[in-house]
């Protein structure tokens, strides 16, 4: 198969490359872009006028519920998700159930990935056994059956001497680690920003030197250990300066934000709102500032979604007791669009962040437009606006704050590796 | 934020849900209204029938007899019907949700919920699915939710204080101890700042103080003294027993020392202060008997104005 995508924007940051041309596709990779092959002749022709063509999205963390908890989501539906919001390549961390701790497991979940037809799937496995913080994982085995990283999710990791050791184990060979910074002491308990806003509510609070101290002693142990380390999820301004520093030491480390959080603090959460229950929680102005401000200077490499589909039932509850997460798969090309026009920041600079950067984060090869690479591409319309409701996502979990905002970048067509993976919505809805 | 869900379209109470964000007239209507009551309760027939076939279900997913006792006497007295359900022994334990018994019990045609959670917020979700639903004529009515709000203990405590006081515009108010897990003290302070209290203060350890609390317009001391000296009232709150000896706090011992009431370290305050507790007091750990036993102490007419109070809320939010 043959498509040719004409007269679009062209975006690939990872190229340099933003101009109106077009895109040539065959045999599931990227042929050309700009002139034609020698002899090209294309079986199918998207006209692509007005709109960006881009790498397909990559989305470093996106829970698709399986193993464990298909009652919220499956594979699927959240597949489906991810096709509708352009993304093409997704890493899901391991807190399923039972957790990526085996590499039979991994396989299931690749093998049903592939099926489905939709975005690759990288499963990031389990840092420890069970997810339970006392026996390493085999790292190897499940490098080999298609892990690309070891987490612990937002599993507290109590032990640090065993941190410590799997920091040591994984540097031995090269696998990357991926740590949510949070003190499983400080954090013990807390569902919302230690500030004004969970003071007057009365909400048991997580402190910002949760998020420190967990920095301080994963930049020590990185020091000793000089292991590849990724961190998840950074909300404070005091962890995006600690994050800075370390670059500027030389540490191996990179980092990634959740896109709601560049939107979100911590007064959002209003009259005890759950939908704005989410870890790490929504901290103040001023973080929410530090982050924006970390994105552009380069601090924070990666933009994510942290997509978490929740069913309704783990939201009709008090405050503390619903379930963190947004589902995220569908907003996180309009929320980067929001955060980039917001800040005045160029396309390609804000697409960068969901493509060449995860890509290199996971090792992977996608994530640009080059030629003979895999043609996964988003095409989307930058200037289309369109109201986040529940009908029109495609996730299992309708779990979002932002029901009922207008945001800007509907997906037109996903592809992935030169196949149409379904167009997306009839041009002329809700935009 | 969204609009204060306590409130309908024409900015009258449906709810009460918590202090914060109501108009002082709000307040002062209620206020207004439970002083009939009061004088109610001291008749011969002591009920009234605004509430006559009514039927007011204390919904009290976490104990409390004193609590659950005084809104039960003030809907009798107003004629309600009165069901109490200790949900944390039944439908709960057998995996109904919160909504779910809610649902049920609205199902029964409950007309008013009473409602006592460890949760914060837990009244306003149900407040909230009751919006949602159009069930407009079921009212709420928040009974103490986690740390978050104990909006008639706040009302009974500013009806006392007005009680002795007359008016906030020249007080000085001192709310000792446990303010980190105290609904009452945050559903006092935003009542007192609301009638433009000039200076309430906070007083206790830091290990007790939520974060930023001075957001909430108080000054906070550390020193009991000092914290104590000039006090018009002083409000002593309930210290959990099990907060008393751990990572908070040392000892009962130490913390009576340094902030449990004594006749000496009051004598810093004006001569004619008055002593609040919201009940039940521990005597000997943050209150010294001589002091709850004692002539400034009016901690047993804020029970009995309590119910005065509850009858008036229970009776504006249903429409009197």
């Amino acid at each position: 198969m043959k498509i040719e995508i004409k007269n679009g924007r062209v975006i690939d940051p990872a190229q340099g490359i933003d101009r109106v041309t077009s895109l040539f596709i065959a045999a599931g990779k990227i042929a050309a872009i700009g002139t034609a092959p020698p002899g090209w002749h294309a079986h199918r022709a998207i006209d692509a006028r007005g709109l960006v063509v881009c790498p397909g999205l990559i989305d470093c963390s996106a829970r698709l519920r399986e193993p464990g908890f298909e009652y919220k989501a499956t594979l699927e539906s959240e597949m489906e998700a991810a096709v509708a919001g352009g993304v093409t390549s997704l890493a899901c961390p391991p807190d399923t159930d039972p957790p990526l701790d085996e590499p039979g497991l991994v396989e299931m979940l690749k093998h049903r990935a592939r099926l489905s037809n939709r975005a690759h799937v990288y499963p990031i496995g389990a840092l420890t056994v069970k997810l339970a913080g006392t026996t390493l994982t085999e790292m190897s085995e499940l490098a080999e059956a298609g892990c690309v990283a070891f987490s612990h999710a937002d599993v507290p990791l109590v032990d640090t001497q065993l941190l410590f050791r799997a920091m040591q184990y994984a540097a031995t060979f090269d696998h990357r680690v991926w740590l949510r910074p949070q003190d499983p002491h400080l954090g013990k308990g807390g569902v919302a920003h230690d500030g004004e806003v969970a003071t007057r509510l009365g909400l048991p609070a997580i402190p910002a030197v949760a998020e420190t101290i967990a920095l301080a002693t994963i930049f020590a142990l990185i020091r000793e250990t000089r292991v590849n380390v990724h961190l998840c999820r950074l909300s404070t301004a005091e962890g995006v300066a600690m994050v800075r520093a370390a670059k500027q030491e030389g540490l191996r480390v990179t980092c990634d934000v959740a896109v709601h959080h560049l939107h979100l603090c911590d007064a959002d959460i209003g009259w005890f709102d759950a939908q704005m229950h989410v870890a790490p929680p929504f901290r103040g102005t001023r973080d929410r500032a530090a982050l924006r401000a970390g994105l552009i200077d380069g601090t924070i490499d990666v933009i994510c979604s942290d997509h978490t589909p929740v069913d309704d039932d783990g939201k009709q509850l008090p405050f503390a007791e619903a379930e963190p997460g947004v589902t995220g798969l569908e907003l996180l090309l309009p929320l980067t669009l929001k955060w980039a026009a917001e800040e005045r920041i160029g396309l390609p600079a804000a697409l960068a962040k969901i493509t060449r950067a995860p890509a290199s984060l996971l090792g992977i090869d996608a994530g640009t437009l080059a030629t003979g690479h895999p043609a996964d591409v988003c095409v989307f319309d930058p200037s289309a606006q369109w109201i986040v409701d529940r009908s029109s996502l495609k996730s299992q979990g309708k779990n979002t704050p932002f029901l009922g905002l207008e945001v800007p970048g509907r997906v037109k067509y996903t592809l992935i590796e030169g196949a149409l993976a379904g167009a997306v919505v009839p041009a002329s809805a809700n935009a | 934020m969204t609009r204060n869900p306590q409130l309908n379209a024409n900015g009258e109470l449906t709810h009460l849900l918590t202090l914060e964000g109501l108009p002082a007239d709000v307040i002062r209507s209620i206020l207004d209204t439970a002083e009939p009551f009061a004088s109610i309760s001291e008749r011969e027939v002591k009920k009234v029938p605004l509430l006559r076939g009514k039927a007011v279900f204390n919904l009290f997913f976490e104990n409390s007899t004193r609590t659950r006792t005084t809104f039960e006497i003030a809907a009798k007295r107003l004629s309600a019907d009165v069901i109490n359900l200790n949900i944390g022994v039944s439908s709960t334990s057998k995996g109904e949700t919160l909504l779910d018994t809610v649902d049920n019990l609205v199902a029964m045609n409950a007309d008013m919920f009473v409602v006592r959670h460890a949760q914060s917020g837990a009244p306003h979700l149900i407040a909230a699915h009751l919006n949602h639903h159009r069930q407009t004529h079921v009212h709420v009515v928040n009974a103490g939710d986690g740390r978050h709000a104990h909006p008639t203990q706040g009302l009974l405590d500013l009806y006392t204080i007005r009680h002795y006081k007359r008016d906030f515009s020249n007080l000085t108010v001192g709310i000792v101890g446990d303010v980190l897990h105290s609904r009452v003290a945050r559903s006092l302070i935003h009542g007192l700042t609301a009638l433009g209290t000039p200076e309430v203060r906070v007083i206790g350890p830091r290990t007790l103080m939520p974060a930023r609390v001075e957001a909430m317009g108080v000054r906070v001391f550390t020193d009991m003294n000092a914290g104590l000296a000039g006090c018009d009232v002083v409000v002593m709150l309930r210290l959990q027993s099990e907060r008393m000896k751990g990572a908070l706090l040392p000892s009962p011992g130490e913390y009576f020392k340094h902030y449990g009431l004594t006749q000496h370290k009051l004598a810093v305050a004006k001569p004619d202060v008055i002593v609040m507790h919201p009940g039940p007091m521990n005597r000997g750990v943050e209150i010294d008997s001589a002091v709850a036993d004692g002539e400034r102490s009016v901690i047993l007419p804020q029970v009995t104005f309590g119910i005065a109070v509850r009858m008036a809320v229970m009776s504006i939010i249903s429409g009197n």
